[in-house]
């Protein structure tokens, strides 16, 4: 795969076809839907992080004006506890409907515990305070290390420990512990002439989307559940739906409307089955919003973690030994994403002897979600800062140590897979040659840093059809929201191999009742695995469309071939007619053409990124600035540059919030005091310089134009990158995020 | 609940009456009662700028102002930018530049690129930032927004 091909379509930047409806404010999200007479859901939440639910008394709510129903957890089905499987792995029956609404608990400040639906929004609210609800306050616990502690508070008196196979016979905050081994660690350490050994904290953060989340659901009497939402999979959303509410998925439908952000956010429903119980109790459609407290409260962070690092090397910079322990919070309910972090922590390396320890820890803090390359980013914090100190001890430049162990095609990872062509070497490469890096540095209080990070990418169920129009345009139907631009990107891959512009394919994303199941816009897949989709049933089209040409020139099929958008006959009969041309006849020739295809892809081939920043240190606030940042990342093939550049610029982006700014901030009794985004501080673009986002090329063997995903890995090296510069601009390693003013004047003996 | 207030406004250029709640912000009034769902609710409190319009020349977050202290002014959003067969340069820009990817924070954007270039057509990129700082977009990391606005600036 290392020739350079020519495409006609992929490589282009089109303008994306739903660009026109988000700049001029027509494109409907979730919570711009509306139906006649709709009614409006607000949710009451926990005050209290933990505590026992003694009553609730919706009585003096009912009776308020304006009030149609309400709903409690009683009103779900009574749900024995066993385990739901939703396409991405199993989960418990209870916890998931426990999440929906505290039945008897509540285990975090903002857990839902019922639900209004009103004539209108502010009555809602108000009917919400109307709700008495008598808890036994509990005390809780809110950190990793202090939820393992023997005498910590617990969240499940049910929950024990699975353990390398066995299960631990108390009580326990510890739901899970799993380990990865190669080779022998003891030899690797002994083999190291050097060896560090550190820990690393780092905060809970959310994924921060604009849009909070909605749901508007109506019930018709013949039993039919409607829910218009924003969702990163409108197939998952009817298999929690089915599962919490216990209702067959004949009878739901998911219509996804245009969601404003996710990163893996909008995965787990929250409120859409608030919707749907309200929407059957009260006969009439309800919409439910979030407000942004909602959001921050109710609905899942990414998990802040306790990871220590233990790396050595010979003097001459070989890797002989790495150790992991990955200590990671899941939120009130056991999954946090800790095992996506086992597979990423040591994996831009090939290093013989590895030991990868997870473990999968519950505490008062609404439970855990994933967010754009769940756990990798936690991890690389680590491992990264360990390397680049690692290669100042032995006075080797930090892109030369990693260009020495960097894992190519071939190498083992420790928790299994084989590596196919990857493009890490590459992306250290990039960064080498790139201007950036010959810069100078070395103004009092400048720093550079650098970092690497690895996402692993995922297929999943895809499907696509595509229609042929008589004027030699498609139309491409598929299930995977459109989150940043896969319109286009999908569109374009069908557009090259029909040969036709990437502006006559009209491609539109539909509901569950409308396409085959596909799985959600997440783990970096759409545009390779419903491209892939799209790709495979254009060549159902032009199949279907040669036999239509050997119809009409009276030819065997075979004869017939199909190159840059032109049908032409190769057994001596000079006949060719376009793409176009041939649309115009297809009803002459046998009615419409309709190309399919599904797919579940294995090849996704991981993605690595490289990223320079210059930073510069104020050592009287202790404030980061960042001069200047570089990201280098393989993406196989950019189908569309313009929103790989984007995808890069923007996980860079929310990368430098999570290194300098963004936590969850507690006080003692488990309330966020931060729930808002004044004081739960995301970048603006004042913080920031241009993004220098560059592509590397390394085709994807697993997919036919090379594609591979690039959504996520660019959040992974950040706050690595920039605490080497950090370290680099004033000689203090922070290894705490984020690397917060406070954090950094402590660090540097001021405060 | 309070009796409904009477309000007289000009949105867009139309003359638009309504009756609304005295607790409803301009920003529930366009989109519930009015069905201009092009400004968004992100926040609610001011922080992030999707719901920005233009109040008598001024950009406001639609969601820090009352829908019945609109009755008498002029409002510009999102759905007035474009004419029947042409977008607005700045919207030709965002398009150009790839500046939108999921498109929640797009108006927000727009409107405050417009008021900024109503007082200053040849923005700094520095200026361009400080402007912008008000609206929050998760997506992009705000270079290509940058670009599209001073290019739209260029353009005009």
């Amino acid at each position: 795969m290392s020739e350079k091909k020519e495409y006609k379509v992929i490589g282009t930047r089109p303008i994306r076809h739903d660009g026109v409806d988000k700049v001029t404010g027509r494109a409907i999200y979730g919570a711009d839907f509306q139906i006649t007479g709709l009614l409006h859901g607000r949710v009451l939440r926990s005050p209290h992080a933990h505590a026992r639910i003694v009553s609730i008394d919706t009585s003096r709510a009912e009776a308020h004006p304006g009030v149609k129903g309400i709903v409690t957890a009683e009103d779900l089905p009574a749900a024995e506890d066993k385990m739901a499987d939703l396409g991405e792995g199993a989960v418990s029956l209870k916890y998931l409907c426990d999440n929906i609404l505290a039945s008897d608990k509540a285990l975090y400040k903002g857990h839902a515990i019922a639900a209004v639906a009103a004539t209108s929004p502010h009555i809602a609210e108000e009917a919400c305070e109307l709700i008495d609800v008598e808890y036994e306050v509990l005390p809780p616990v809110l950190e990793v290390r202090q939820a393992m502690e023997p005498d910590a508070p617990i969240l499940h008196e049910n929950l024990r420990t699975s353990s390398l196979g066995e299960t631990g016979d108390k009580p326990s905050n510890v739901a899970s512990h799993f380990q990865h081994k190669k080779g022998d660690i003891d030899k690797g350490f002994d083999e190291a002439d050097i060896i560090i050994d550190r820990e690393f904290v780092t905060g809970t953060v959310h994924q921060g989307y604009i849009e909070p989340h909605n749901a508007t659901a109506l019930y018709n009497p013949d039993g039919q559940l409607t829910v218009w939402c924003s969702t990163q999979g409108a197939f998952t959303v009817r298999e929690q739906l089915a599962e919490i509410l216990q209702y067959p998925i004949s009878k739901i439908k998911v219509v996804p409307l245009e969601i404003g952000g996710g990163f893996g956010g909008k995965i787990n429903v929250y409120v859409k089955p608030l919707a749907a119980l309200l929407a059957k109790k009260t006969g009439k459609p309800v919409k439910v919003l979030m407000n942004r407290a909602d959001v921050f409260e109710g609905t899942g962070p990414t998990p802040a973690s306790f990871i220590t690092i233990k790396m050595g090397a010979t003097n001459d910079g070989k890797i002989t030994a790495a150790q992991t322990s990955l200590v990671f919070e899941a939120g009130a309910y056991p999954g946090s994403p800790v095992g996506a972090g086992a597979m990423c922590v040591f994996a831009p390396y090939n290093i013989e002897n590895v030991v990868i320890d997870g473990y999968d820890v519950v505490v008062n803090k609404p439970k855990t979600a994933p967010y754009r390359a769940p756990g990798a980013t936690n991890a690389a914090f680590g491992t990264e800062t360990v390397v680049d100190e690692l290669a100042e001890k032995l006075n080797i430049d930090p892109l030369e140590i990693r260009l020495m162990n960097g894992a190519k095609e071939g190498d083992r990872r420790a928790d299994g897979p084989v590596y196919p062509r990857i493009g890490f070497i590459e992306t250290l490469e990039a960064a080498k040659e790139h201007p950036h890096y010959a810069s100078p540095n070395g103004k009092k209080y400048h720093g550079r840093g650098i970092a690497s990070g690895f996402w692993f990418n995922i297929g999943l169920e895809s499907s696509v059809t595509i229609n042929v129009n008589p004027d030699g345009t498609v139309n491409l139907v598929e299930g995977s929201t459109d989150i940043g631009g896969t319109r286009a990107s999908i569109a374009m891959q069908a557009a090259e191999v029909l040969g036709i512009p990437a502006e006559s394919v009209n491609p539109t994303v539909v509901d569950t009742n409308s396409i085959g199941y596909t799985a959600v816009t997440g783990g970096s897949r759409t545009t390779y695995a419903t491209g892939y989709a799209a790709y495979e049933a254009a060549q159902d089209v032009v199949q279907q469309m040669k036999a239509r040409a050997a119809k009409l020139w009276d030819v065997e099929e075979d004869n017939v071939q199909f190159a840059d958008g032109e049908f032409s006959s190769i057994n001596g009969k000079e006949e060719q007619i376009s793409f176009r041309d041939l649309s115009a006849r297809l009803g002459e020739t046998g009615g419409p053409v309709i190309g399919r295809a599904t797919m579940n892809p294995a090849g996704a081939g991981g993605a690595f990124a490289t990223h320079v920043v210059d930073v510069e240190v104020d050592v009287d606030t202790g404030k980061v600035e960042i001069l200047r940042y570089t990201a280098t990342q393989d993406a196989g093939k950019a189908i569309h540059p313009s929103y790989v550049e984007g995808q890069i610029q923007g996980g860079v982006v929310q990368g430098i919030g999570w290194a300098l700014n963004e936590e969850y901030i507690y006080n003692d009794e488990g309330e966020m005091t931060n729930a808002s985004f004044l004081d739960y501080r995301m970048p603006t673009c004042l913080d920031l310089p241009m993004i220098d986002a560059i592509i590397v090329e390394v085709p994807n063997p697993g997919h036919p134009y090379g594609v591979r995903g690039v959504g996520e890995v660019p959040i992974v090296p950040p706050p690595a990158a920039i605490a080497n510069a950090i370290y680099d601009a004033v000689g203090i390693r922070m290894t705490e995020l984020p690397m917060s003013p406070d954090r950094l004047l402590k660090a540097m003996g001021k405060i | 609940m309070a009796r409904k207030s009477h309000v007289q406004t000009t949105i867009n250029g139309e003359t638009v009456e309504f009756l609304c709640e005295p607790r409803q912000s301009l920003l529930e009034v366009l989109r519930d009662e009015l069905h201009l769902t092009g400004a968004k609710e992100g926040c609610n409190n001011g922080n992030c700028g999707a719901c920005s319009v233009i109040l008598d020349g001024r950009l406001v977050n639609s969601c820090l102002v009352l829908g019945a202290e609109i009755d008498g002014k002029s409002v510009e959003t999102i759905e007035g930018l474009a004419e029947p067969d042409k977008l607005h340069p700045i919207q030709d820009a965002f398009l150009e530049n790839a500046a939108l990817q999921c498109g929640i924070c797009t108006p927000g954007f727009i409107m405050s690129a417009k008021a900024l270039l109503d007082k200053n057509p040849n923005p700094t990129e520095h200026e361009v930032r400080y402007w912008l700082a008000g609206n929050l977009c998760r997506c992009t990391g705000y270079d290509k927004i940058v670009r599209a606005v001073l290019d739209a600036a260029a353009a005009t």
